[in-house]
């Protein structure tokens, strides 16, 4: 029930909105392979290849798809640690797919990144404190009783205690610790952050505490997310438009509601009957997907699903579809529509 | 599906309030302290260290002075453990022996390591071709003949002073560990920890030193332990086989060199004994005391 009242209520926010917080216009990264003494390239890796698409500010975004299929490589390049091999990255009106060095430093405080591995990601020789200071340190934000205040505002927004500063990640749990990084990305008040499977570390109980202190930052802190995950349920969870990727492509971008209950691709049909549904009449047909993923570094002519694709026709194994609107706000590549 | 699960519930339960917080490198130390075979180890290693440094104050025999009445002698004679066959106090030797044995070994130590950490560092943090360059010139290295180039430049300086002997040997030491530690960096520099400084804005200074080195510490420290009493045995090693430090400066090894004659080995105890002893105890206290850091900077490790 809520669920559909903040689908609308945000439906209505993007229609009225049309200013876009980030617009990717036609991304790749191809990582060369490399052979002999010489690491002459003798081909490419295309983990993703010429995605694009635009969040609008306020916007919580779901990127999924299964391992392998570029996600985490595309939410890298957006947060500027990849560099694309082409296309651009618009954030907030500004060109930042050519920034270096100092420049790209002034910007980052406005994208922050949350990562999947809450063990990984905290530097386990800091104390609590040092690690949420550290962007307000280097971008010399705050002075040393700024920062203390800040990290104590910022622990206990996340669920934590301010006295907890003083600790060490290894006194902590996954889901604290995973609070701990959601407290450092927030440090600089970003407008952005993208969560690159933030939850798929943690228990499933922790999981959804996560998320929902996610869902109320984002209100208190006029967030942006852009959320990469597999886990089908948790991206419907929190997105309002979700994006599915197969083989460094979008293959299909709607919004959240729609995709859910009419899926268009094939691929999209075939993973949601794979996600379990625990109620019977809401069940679908399983639909069995034959082989396996092509390699990304001799991807299939035309398009990339054709040889896995239950309705493959003629003109998919010659031609790439592209990504285009087939009803408002429902974007697929696919011959079918 | 409710949104309001409480936020809350996971918060700080199961951080116990009021217990005094501890960094990573105190309970290193606690447990480092909770090893009786490191503790005892750097116990005699610190009874080595000042019998060599306060030699003059343990006896009064030069270790350089030819005692020609006396050549060759057993213990007497004011001679505690008799005199070599150019009439030199062995005992003398063995204390100021000790001396250059822990000199080299500590000076080679410390250029393995200054060397190993820059380029080892550059070639892990930049990768790249600056890392392929370092690399290639590692692996020159690690087949460089060591042993020639020490016969090569004993003959054309007619000598190897001790400093000749340390400049050579910590110019040659240097590639196991320039590898090991560009590894380490190379590990790192992907790690999320270090790209979410990045994400902060650090520039590389800020990485390399307050994120990277402080997590490779741990394993520096051991690995730097290790090769102390790896370069303390190959100081040994050259003086038996006549590279070391040219007479009549003592040393461990050289000490012992003098004593390997079939003759003396069989009669002659108290000539190779004990600066045997001395060369062995040193490498073993240091070997245990890379073991207890190993397992105190392991946080796995539980006392």
């Amino acid at each position: 029930m809520s669920e559909n009242l903040t689908a609308v209520v945000n439906d209505a926010l993007t229609a009225n909105s049309s200013d876009n917080l980030l617009e990717i216009k036609n991304l790749k990264k191809y990582f060369p392979i490399t052979a002999g003494l010489l690491r002459r390239t003798v081909g490419h890796v295309k983990a993703v290849d010429d995605v694009s698409f635009t969040l609008k500010a306020g916007e919580t975004l779901g990127i999924v798809g299964e391992s392998g299929c570029g996600k985490s490589t595309m939410g890298r390049m957006v947060m500027r640690v990849l560099e694309p091999t082409d296309g651009s990255i618009i954030f907030d009106g500004q060109d930042i797919t050519k920034l270096e060095g100092k420049e790209l430093r002034r910007i980052r405080p406005k994208f922050q990144m949350v990562f999947q591995d809450p063990y990984a990601s905290l530097n386990p020789k800091m104390a609590v404190e040092e690690i949420i200071a550290e962007p307000l340190v280097v971008n010399k934000a705050a002075t040393r009783k700024q920062a203390i205040e800040r990290v104590s505002h910022l622990l206990e927004r996340v669920g934590l205690r301010g006295e907890d500063r003083l600790r060490y990640p290894h006194e902590f749990s996954g889901g604290q610790r995973q609070r701990i990084g959601i407290a450092r990305a927030l440090a600089l008040n970003p407008k952005l952050i993208v969560a690159d499977e933030a939850v798929s570390a943690l228990d499933v109980s922790i999981q959804s505490q996560i998320l929902n202190l996610m869902v109320d930052l984002k209100k208190e802190f006029n967030l942006s997310y852009i959320f990469i995950s597999h886990n089908l349920a948790v991206v419907r969870h929190i997105s309002d438009r979700v994006g599915v990727m197969y083989l460094g492509h979008l293959v299909e971008f709607s919004g959240k509601a729609d995709l859910y209950n009419h899926p268009l691709h094939p691929y999209t049909e075939a993973l949601l009957s794979a996600a379990p549904e625990p109620k019977r009449e809401n069940r679908r047909e399983r639909i069995i997907l034959q082989g396996d993923v092509p390699s990304p570094a001799n991807p299939p002519k035309g398009c990339p699903f054709h040889t896995r694709c239950p309705k493959v026709m003629d003109v998919c194994r010659s031609q790439r579809p592209a990504l285009r609107e087939v009803s408002p706000g429902h974007l697929v590549a696919c011959h079918l529509y | 599906m409710s949104t309001n699960i409480s936020t809350t519930t996971e918060a700080g339960v199961t951080v116990r309030a009021g217990r005094p917080s501890k960094s990573p490198t105190r309970m290193a130390l606690e447990r480092f302290m909770y090893n009786k075979m490191a503790i005892a180890s750097s116990v005699i290693l610190l009874l080595i260290v000042i019998m060599s440094l306060a030699a003059p104050l343990l006896t009064h025999q030069s270790p350089t002075v030819q005692d020609l009445a006396h050549t060759d002698a057993p213990p007497g004679n004011g001679h505690l453990l008799g005199t070599d066959t150019s009439g030199m106090d062995l005992f003398a030797r063995d204390l100021y022996g000790g001396r250059i044995d822990l000199l080299i070994g500590f000076m080679d130590m410390l250029i393995v390591m200054v060397i190993s950490m820059v380029l080892g560092g550059v070639a892990g943090y930049y990768g790249g071709w600056v890392d392929s360059v370092v690399m290639r010139v590692c692996d020159f290295m690690f087949n460089f003949p060591f042993l020639l180039l020490i016969i090569i430049l004993s003959a054309i300086l007619n000598s190897t002073s001790v400093w000749v002997l340390i400049g050579v040997i910590g110019l040659t030491a240097w590639p196991g560990m320039t590898r090991l530690i560009r590894g380490l960096f190379l590990n790192l520099r992907d790690s999320e920890f270090v790209l979410a400084s990045k994400m902060a804005g650090a520039g590389p200074m800020r990485i390399i030193f307050r994120h990277m080195i402080p997590s490779v510490m741990g394993t520096l420290v051991v690995q730097a332990t290790f090769l102390f009493a790896g370069l303390i045995a190959s100081e040994a090693a050259l003086a038996v086989i006549g590279f070391g430090v040219t007479p009549p400066t003592p040393s461990w090894g050289d000490v012992l060199s003098n004593a390997m004659g079939y003759f003396q080995l069989a009669t002659e105890p108290y000539a190779w004994v004990p600066p045997a002893a001395l060369i062995t105890i040193t490498i073993l206290c240091i070997n245990f005391i890379g073991d207890g850091l190993r397992d105190a900077f392991d946080p796995s490790f539980q006392v």
